[in-house]
């Protein structure tokens, strides 16, 4: 039985040395792990991992092409679902997407269908300039799309495979959203995968402007009006950050996660060429539980600081990857968990110097199915910190919305959109966590993708 | 890529310039700011904008050395180029809302120091072009630090002082709204302070003895300027508000100018602010 072999273990760096540097943390499958994990399919005639992707990506198909050594087949049938396997076999929650559902998960271990995503993902930038390109006959329309990440490059991409003159616009003076601001390095190498997946989306006649925030340098209007351009997808992202409005949050030594890894990962702070600081202090407190806290516990860490998750509920609620808090505590982070923030604690000058957390017990589960957290009376207690960085998800950016009339929110400030991206004002789609909330990478390219057609849909209408 | 058209030294580490940037320019307002980055290498940067001009698409910045990255942005030459230069960013000056006729009847007061004065300008110039004419304080510790007086007095009628008295009134900005006031007859239903925090903080305690409506523009640490950071958070009337997309202009008797300037030296004795310590390969470092 082919599911007689273990689970291929994949090779990482060594945590002593990985919590001391921004290198990737996983060096992935070679060739031959890669062929060996791939035998361990079992090519299900009804494929549960299918179902469970949300892109439904043809996995056995691809899986089966890695077993049998033919990597570009394995590219076209990943790339017919999706637009980045790189990056999302580098962060999809697998564990509760694909491999969460595979059969052999029942009694033993899931095929890594991340790890062999990852795989075919990095051998195709390998081998771009062997592939072929698709043939572009071009129709005369033209796009606007606001925003570089997941969703705007996936929208872009398949819009100019379909003839369409595609404009991104980006705010910030990277290209790639979340994927260059958000995720650290050590996750998601930014020069070989980032900007290569940029790179091609570029190469299909894809245009691409920095430093221009529709909202002020332009709004959604002056697109469709003055630019001229059929359509604009609204791919803005959740970048806003939310506070927990408790005292001393305003303290010097208090930031927003956004902002701590917005300066390691976009201005590459950690690195001392760069003139951009940050702060890394000598012991980090980070609120939350999500792969936001993660990743910012795990920076302050490689900056050299004692590193700490307070966290509300216990770790079996933890909304990050597993594998992420797996890597978190071989690193040797501290968790606190089930431990709620009462207040952050300053010196005479106005320095955090600690933070009270009151003890938590689960009780009834809540609207999100998970046991809400219940504080014990009386367990107040101060840890010492000189730096906390609040990780508490992140709200749409309001500029969009304000500067567009017609276009209709939800209470959360989400823009109000429907399965394919359309939007209440007519001509203007949005998808990805502008529309749903901080979520995940493959969930804004699966709405980028479908957008994409509705796009051509409401132009080959016009 | 952003290129410097002029250069020109205004007072000693202080440096105007122009910039070409005409999609900034198309939408620029007074009380707007940008965010530059001058190379790969580089911090990103809030600056207020000085001036515009839609047609030749250029916007003006004034930049003052105070640390590492404004160092490196006035030692740039005409000819030389930004790697960035993103906005209009914020929201423009309450006084564009006004409905034209109110406009006219307000007696306005704005309050300059320092740098501070050169972000004054657009707005004096706009209400010149609005058929009103502002007093404008303008501040300085001596005459030779003085900045934009002549462009100044062209839109506004200009009263100077100097804490060692060298030229105009002997004081402190506060001093000299109170004389205006006190001893000139003046009545102002409105004023706008853009300066030094300190300055604004004690000019904003002096407009609220008279009881006269003020705003003041923050000039807030920030990274990238649209909302996604909350480096610029700001205390106003008790509520944390970012300076980036809330602001940068405030109600001056609400904002807590302690905490503004405690967040503003924040990284002030980071290594990187120090040239001595700091590795780049900036010319400066």
């Amino acid at each position: 039985m082919a599911n007689r072999i273990p689970r291929v273990a994949v090779r990482e760096q060594d945590p002593a040395r990985r919590a001391t540097n921004f290198e990737e943390v996983c060096y992935g499958y070679n060739a031959e792990e890669a062929k060996l994990e791939a035998s361990r399919c079992l090519t299900c005639p009804k494929p549960r991992c299918v179902n469970a992707c949300p892109v439904h990506v043809n996995i056995p198909a691809f899986i089966k092409a890695v077993a049998e050594d033919d990597l570009e087949r394995a590219a076209a049938a990943i790339g017919a679902d999706s637009t980045l396997p790189s990056v999302c076999g580098r962060v999809c929650p697998q564990e509760s997407q694909c491999e969460g559902s595979c059969v052999l998960g029942i009694k033993g271990e899931p095929v890594a269908i991340g790890k062999l995503e990852r795989y075919v993902g990095d051998w195709a930038i390998e081998h771009r300039d062997e592939l072929p390109t698709p043939e572009i006959v071009k129709n005369g329309k033209r796009v606007a799309i606001i925003g570089s990440g997941p969703a705007g490059l996936a929208c872009a991409s398949d819009l100019a495979k379909l003839g369409y003159e595609v404009k991104i616009f980006e705010a910030l003076h990277k290209v790639g959203g979340v994927l260059v601001y958000g995720i650290p390095e050590f996750r998601l190498p930014k020069e070989r995968i980032v900007a290569k997946e940029v790179e091609a989306v570029k190469n299909l006649g894809v245009e691409i402007e920095t430093d221009v925030i529709v909202g002020r340098t332009m709004t959604v209007d002056d697109l469709l009006d003055k630019e001229g351009f059929d359509a604009v997808f609204v791919g803005s992202g959740a970048g806003l950050p939310r506070f927990m409005g408790i005292e001393g949050e305003n303290l010097n030594g208090v930031f927003s996660a956004n902002e701590f890894l917005t300066r390691a990962n976009l201005m590459k702070a950690y690195d001392d060429e760069y003139d951009t600081p940050i702060y890394s202090g000598h012991k980090v407190v980070v609120v939350g539980g999500g792969n936001v806290a993660m990743d910012a516990v795990r920076t302050a860490k490689r900056l050299g600081a004692e590193a700490v998750i307070v966290y509300r509920r216990s770790e079996k609620e933890l909304p990050a990857r597993v594998e992420e808090v797996h890597h978190a505590k071989e690193e040797g982070i501290i968790f606190h968990l089930l431990n709620n923030p009462t207040r952050i604690l300053g010196d005479e000058k106005g320095w955090v110097n600690g933070i009270e957390c009151i003890e938590m017990e689960l009780g009834e589960p809540d609207e999100s199915g998970r046991r809400s957290p219940v504080e014990k009376p009386g367990s107040e207690h101060v840890i010492d910190a000189d730096v906390v960085i609040m990780a508490l998800g992140t709200s749409p950016n309001p500029l969009i919305k304000s500067t567009t009339e017609g276009l209709e929110t939800n209470r959360r400030g989400c823009i109000v959109a429907d399965e394919d991206g359309r939007t209440s004002r007519k001509g203007v789609f949005a998808g990805g966590d502008a529309v749903t909330g901080a979520a995940t990478v493959i969930l804004a390219m699966g709405a980028g993708r479908k957008a994409a057609k509705a796009i051509d849909e409401y132009c080959k209408s016009l | 890529m952003y290129k410097i058209i002029s250069k020109r030294t205004l007072a000693p580490n202080i440096v105007e310039m122009v910039v070409d940037a005409p999609r900034v320019a198309q939408g620029a307002e007074p009380g707007q700011f940008v965010i530059v980055r001058t190379d790969e290498m580089g911090e990103r940067i809030p600056l207020t904008i000085c001036d515009y001009d839609r047609e030749k698409g250029t916007i003006t910045i004034v930049t003052q050395a105070v640390g590492l990255s404004s160092r490196k942005i006035i030692d740039m030459e005409e000819g030389e180029s930004f790697a960035d230069f993103a906005g209009p960013l914020g929201r423009p000056s309450d006084l564009l809302e006004l409905p034209e006729e109110e406009l006219r009847k307000q007696r306005i007061l704005f309050v300059a120091g320092g740098v501070g004065t050169a972000p004054v300008y657009p707005q004096v110039k706009w209400l010149k072009e609005h058929g009103v004419e502002a007093d404008v304080v303008i501040g300085a510790k001596t005459k030779d630090i003085f900045t934009y007086v002549d462009e100044m007095r062209k839109v506004g009628n200009v009263y100077l002082c100097t804490d060692d008295g060298s030229e105009g009134f002997h004081g402190m900005v506060p001093a000299l709204v109170r004389d205006l006031i006190d001893n000139q007859g003046k009545e102002y239903d409105r004023c706008v302070i853009i300066g030094p925090m300190i300055m604004m903080k004690f000019a904003a305690q002096a407009t609220k003895e008279y009881g006269i409506p003020t705003i003041v523009s923050l000039n807030a640490l920030m990274v990238d300027g649209t909302g996604m950071c909350g480096a610029c958070r700001v205390s106003v009337g008790g509520k944390t508000l970012f300076t980036c997309v809330d602001g940068p202009e405030f109600d001056g008797h609400q904002v807590d100018f302690d905490e503004a300037m405690r967040r503003q030296a924040m990284y002030r004795d980071h290594k990187k602010s120090n040239p001595e310590t700091h590795k780049c390969k900036c010319h400066n470092g």
